[in-house]
């Protein structure tokens, strides 16, 4: 038990350090790469709570796809930290109300914790130690909360359709290749043989 | 109280330096290999002078990379600098932690083995991206922006054939994975899955004919450009354990592991980890064969291949296998 303690204070205080480094670090790039750390460490934490599938899935999605994407916003808009803390006064207040919402927000959820008992006895499925906790969300989410979880997979590839649309445009003066017609010429539609007249030459239709 | 703690520390670390070494062993051993294939293909006789039949050639590349002196440019940023070999190198081997050998012979039997090595395979690209933007050079710059793209892309065709593969078996755990190929393996009912896989993987690690990170025409060594000695030393091995990596995931998702072929008394009476090795070597030797014959990829070609045909193939095979499974009762209970 005491071993568990001291690994959870570790990663626990690796992760509240490395989070408050990413909004102190002056380099946007160390303050990407601490926000990752921040987020393995926060899937250590679950893995250590016996929830391994959503450490696993906040390391493949946060970590693999989401944390890359930020890198490379802020590694190629590099070199602009002036202007960016030009503006901080001014947001301050904005930022004090989103930290307070926030800070009610935890409030009202650590709150309710004392119906932890109650809520755990009207959930719809039974907590089973025999099954893996990857079963035990399949088959949540795929009874009960079936409606809900296709509606945000829904609403996600809409959104994503959305922001390709956006960025999308044609450009008509653009050589493109076919690699299917590439692949698919033969012979005869690509080569002539041609006996040339002396200083005369051969004409080139095209 | 402490000295069993102690105990079990000591033990685990036993168990994990008996994996790491035989990994670590294995690696400069297929790193020999790839360059005898390679040479073979060109009807060269490749690296054969040091140790027997060139097998300590390796050694000696790596030794001396040991003894080069480590140059680190002045403008780098020197703590993402270091830390970006040893990222790429300890992520390599990690992932080998839950890959079985045997029904026992397995370090981590964990629930989420496949989602574990999926989600270390996707931190790979991390080494690459923090040593193209630590060096402050172009080319390596160029390289990780290029490879970053690539990796991602592939990750998410290989997420839709380990889907297939985790619809068939019914579980994520590598074990069960394996056993459950033991009437079929799945290589043969989902073949086409297989070969996209194979070829992701060549993606994933960066091989030719798709190792446009490091394209030496265009961007020098792309990511590599500014290492040297050990820095680069652990580049190197990294990747080829990755690769090596690879080789294993595709023998456990898809040529059943350390099972025999047939389960009849020559084969099974060979030891099942002795199976896994050559199922490991069989691919990795397809791998080096690729490298020898095929040209490379252009970029743009190399993204249509990822995005356009793997992706839509994948997702596509993922809803047949499910509808398949389901109108002919043969999910997995």
């Amino acid at each position: 038990m005491i071993a568990h303690a001291l690994v959870f204070y570790l990663l626990s205080s690796i992760t509240i350090l490395s989070s408050i480094m990413v909004i102190s670090s002056k380099n946007t790039v160390h303050s990407v790469f601490l926000l990752i750390l921040a987020f393995v460490n926060v899937s250590c934490l679950f893995i250590m709570i016996g929830a391994e599938f959503i450490g696993m899935i906040l390391l493949i999605v946060y970590v693999g796809a989401v944390a890359v994407l930020f890198l490379f916003v802020v590694m190629m808009l590099e070199g602009n930290f002036v202007k960016v803390k030009q503006g901080f006064l001014q947001y301050i207040p904005f930022g004090f109300f989103i930290a307070a919402v926030i800070f009610f927000e935890l409030i009202i959820i650590i709150g309710s914790w004392q119906y932890k008992p109650e809520f755990i006895k009207t959930a719809k499925i039974a907590y089973n130690v025999k099954e893996t906790n990857t079963e035990q969300i399949g088959k949540l989410i795929y009874t009960d909360f079936f409606l809900p979880f296709q509606l945000s997979g829904i609403i996600l590839l809409v959104a994503m359709i959305g922001a390709i649309l956006l960025t999308f445009r044609r450009r008509d003066n653009l050589k493109r290749q076919d690699i299917l017609k590439q692949t698919s010429r033969e012979r005869e539609d690509s080569i002539e043989l041609v006996d040339a007249e002396s200083n005369k030459g051969v004409k080139v239709n095209d | 109280m402490f000295l069993e703690y102690l105990n079990i520390v000591l033990y685990d670390l036993l168990k994990i330096t008996a994996l790491l070494v035989p990994v670590l062993i294995a690696v400069t051993m297929i790193i020999w290999l790839d360059r005898r294939v390679w040479g073979a293909v060109q009807l060269r006789k490749g690296p054969n002078v040091v140790g027997p039949f060139g097998l300590l050639q390796t050694v000696a590349d790596a030794l001396k990379y040991i003894f080069k002196e480590v140059i680190i440019p002045i403008h780098a940023n020197k703590v993402i600098f270091i830390i970006a070999p040893i990222v790429t190198m300890s992520l390599a081997l990690i992932a080998w932690a839950v890959i079985p050998f045997s029904e026992t012979l397995v370090l981590a039997n964990i629930n989420v083995g496949i989602l574990y090595i999926f989600a270390v395979s996707s931190l790979g690209v991390y080494g690459i991206i923090m040593a193209g933007w630590a060096s402050n050079s172009k080319y390596p710059f160029l390289g990780a922006l290029r490879s970053a793209a690539q990796m991602v892309s592939y990750e998410v065709s290989i997420g839709f054939i380990i889907i297939n593969v985790l619809l068939c078996a019914g579980s994520l755990n590598l074990v069960d994975i394996v056993l459950a190929q033991k009437n079929i393996w799945y290589a043969i009912p989902l073949f086409p899955m297989f070969v996209i896989f194979f070829i992701s993987a060549l993606a994933e690690t960066s091989r030719p004919p798709f190792d446009l990170p490091e394209a030496e025409a265009e961007l020098v060594a792309g990511y590599q450009t500014e290492y040297s000695g050990m820095m680069y030393a652990l580049f190197w091995l990294g990747e080829y354990a990755n690769i090596l990596l690879l080789c294993g995931l595709g023998s456990v998702l898809f040529l059943g592991g350390w099972l025999s072929p047939i389960d009849i008394y020559p084969f099974n009476a060979i030891p099942s980890p002795l199976w896994l090795i050559f199922k490991i070597l069989f691919l990795f030797i397809l791998f080096a064969l690729v490298k020898a014959i095929v040209p490379r990829y252009r970029y743009d070609q190399l993204m249509r291949l990822g995005w356009k045909v793997f992706l839509p193939f994948s997702l596509f095979w993922v809803v047949l296998t499910a509808a398949f499974l389901y109108f002919f009762n043969l999910l997995p209970k």
